[in-house]
């Protein structure tokens, strides 16, 4: 396997760059980071649309998360591939195909992951807000937000490795990220399957390992941290 | 863009959505058996105090859980028949190979999570609660009956039918290695006819339709079962 990496290792790790449009590993996490940002702005309100007292944005936000939530993202990367140049009218490039499937199927997960942090907080932080004269909104960014994010911060974390690991199907619409690469690899070397994709499986190992471990650190630390102990 | 439901009806779509349907169950049913024997074995043989096993466990939960499950399907597909010896291959290239590496694939990947969820379940309970149950007098066996198993359940089976809804949508990625499920069936209908709205619209819905399904067990079981414990 080590020579199956020494071989094919940039192209695990950068696609056919710089001779080509970048690839394998970078563009998979170009893509899981793109596909979190871009789906964070839809999770807040989806979140604060949850916990609101308005009925109509409730129920919308609560059909979104249902409905994204249940259907495979394999089906929602086919729905991005049919409507999406309906829609604009030009051909869309895959990646961004697979970036727009990504970001609607990420916020309904990130979505109920902002609900839980507002909802985790003491009801008293809105009542104490609303009470020295804030608006709601004011109520929202100023007090409940940013103590509910700072508590968001390990779930987020963890979601980001399920993103990392869900980007991997985006292949299948032709996205040169690292599972293509292997693909190739494996299209290329005759006999070498097993080590071909045992190296990807050791390239997303790492760096999803990696990443959960931080999680798990952040999360211990907050622990602590509402515990009144450090 | 019009709709016409009349095509789904047709030779070239029923059919095909249909048993596409069917092996979808089929995988579903087959991976979540297999998933939960497995992470059975897997509880008991962490529970065993001899460390080496509990490395080797722990690289299996932690492999399963780091890696994308296409990534393991494919491992299983197109990587371990070449380190077989050559009658199981043949064996195995004779029956329907696709899909029994995909059920592999599938079970032992959700699996690793049954297992998690069953432990975290069986840690929340507090061994004071064995000690009470046997001190007034019930046994051994009466005291997991009656006092810590059932607590121990409740707090198990929301992350386990979570999973489980995640185990249904993941058996649309067995097409990566063509296994004629209905994602599978979608994208070859759609090939076969150069019409997707129908199909798409069809099988959106009935993915939703069983996930809503195990999203409402899991929400009632959430409302008739509460936890007695915070986990």
């Amino acid at each position: 396997m080590l020579e199956l990496i020494q071989q094919y290792g940039v192209l695990f790790l950068v696609g056919s760059w710089p001779n080509g449009p970048l690839g394998g590993f970078a563009a998979t996490l170009i893509l899981a980071f793109l596909g979190m940002l871009l789906s964070f702005p839809i999770a807040i309100v989806i979140g604060i649309a949850r916990t609101g007292g308005l009925r109509a944005p409730r129920l919308l936000a609560t059909i979104w998360v249902y409905a994204f939530r249940g259907i495979p993202l394999v089906m929602i990367i086919f729905w991005a591939y049919f409507v999406l140049p309906r829609l604009t009218g030009i051909a869309v490039p895959a990646f961004v195909t697979a970036l727009c499937a990504i970001v609607v199927y990420e916020s309904a997960f990130l979505g109920e992951i902002v609900r839980a942090g507002l909802q985790g907080l003491p009801a008293g932080q809105a009542e104490a807000a609303r009470s020295v004269g804030l608006s709601y909104g004011q109520t929202m960014w100023h007090v409940m937000l940013p103590q509910a994010l700072a508590n968001m911060v390990p779930s987020i974390v963890n979601q980001f490795v399920s993103t990392i690991k869900a980007t991997s199907i985006v292949y299948i619409i032709g996205v040169q990220e690292v599972t293509f690469a292997a693909q190739q690899v494996n299209s290329m070397e005759v006999g070498k399957a097993f080590q071909t994709f045992m190296a990807l499986a050791c390239f997303y190992f790492t760096v999803c390992y990696l990443i959960s471990l931080i999680a798990q650190y952040l999360e211990r630390r907050m622990h602590r941290r509402q515990m009144g102990i450090a | 863009m019009n709709f016409d439901w009349s095509f789904l009806a047709s030779q070239s779509v029923a059919p095909r959505l249909l048993s596409g349907l069917a092996t979808t169950l089929e995988l579903f049913v087959a991976s979540w058996i297999g998933g939960l024997l497995v992470a059975f074995v897997v509880v008991g043989l962490r529970a065993i105090p001899f460390p080496p096993l509990g490395w080797i466990m722990r690289i299996f939960v932690e492999y399963h859980r780091n890696v994308p499950t296409v990534v393991q399907i494919m491992v299983w597909y197109f990587g371990v028949p070449e380190v077989l010896p050559d009658p199981i291959r043949q064996w195995i290239n004779q029956n329907q190979s696709e899909f029994i590496f995909a059920a592999i694939a599938l079970s032992l990947n959700v699996s690793a999570y049954f297992s998690e969820d069953v432990r975290s379940g069986l840690r929340a309970i507090p061994k004071t609660q064995l000690e009470a149950a046997r001190a007034i007098g019930l046994s051994a066996f009466s005291a997991m009956r009656y006092v810590t198993v059932p607590q121990a359940v409740r707090i198990a089976v929301p992350p386990l039918l979570n999973r489980t809804l995640i185990l249904f949508k993941d058996t649309s990625l067995a097409m990566v290695i063509g296994v004629a499920e209905m994602t599978y069936q979608v994208k070859a209908i759609e090939n076969l006819t150069f019409r997707s709205l129908e199909v798409f619209a069809t099988a959106t819905i009935a993915y939703l339709a069983l996930s809503l399904t195990i999203m409402g067990l899991g929400a009632w079981f959430g409302k008739r079962f509460p936890p007695t414990f915070k986990a």
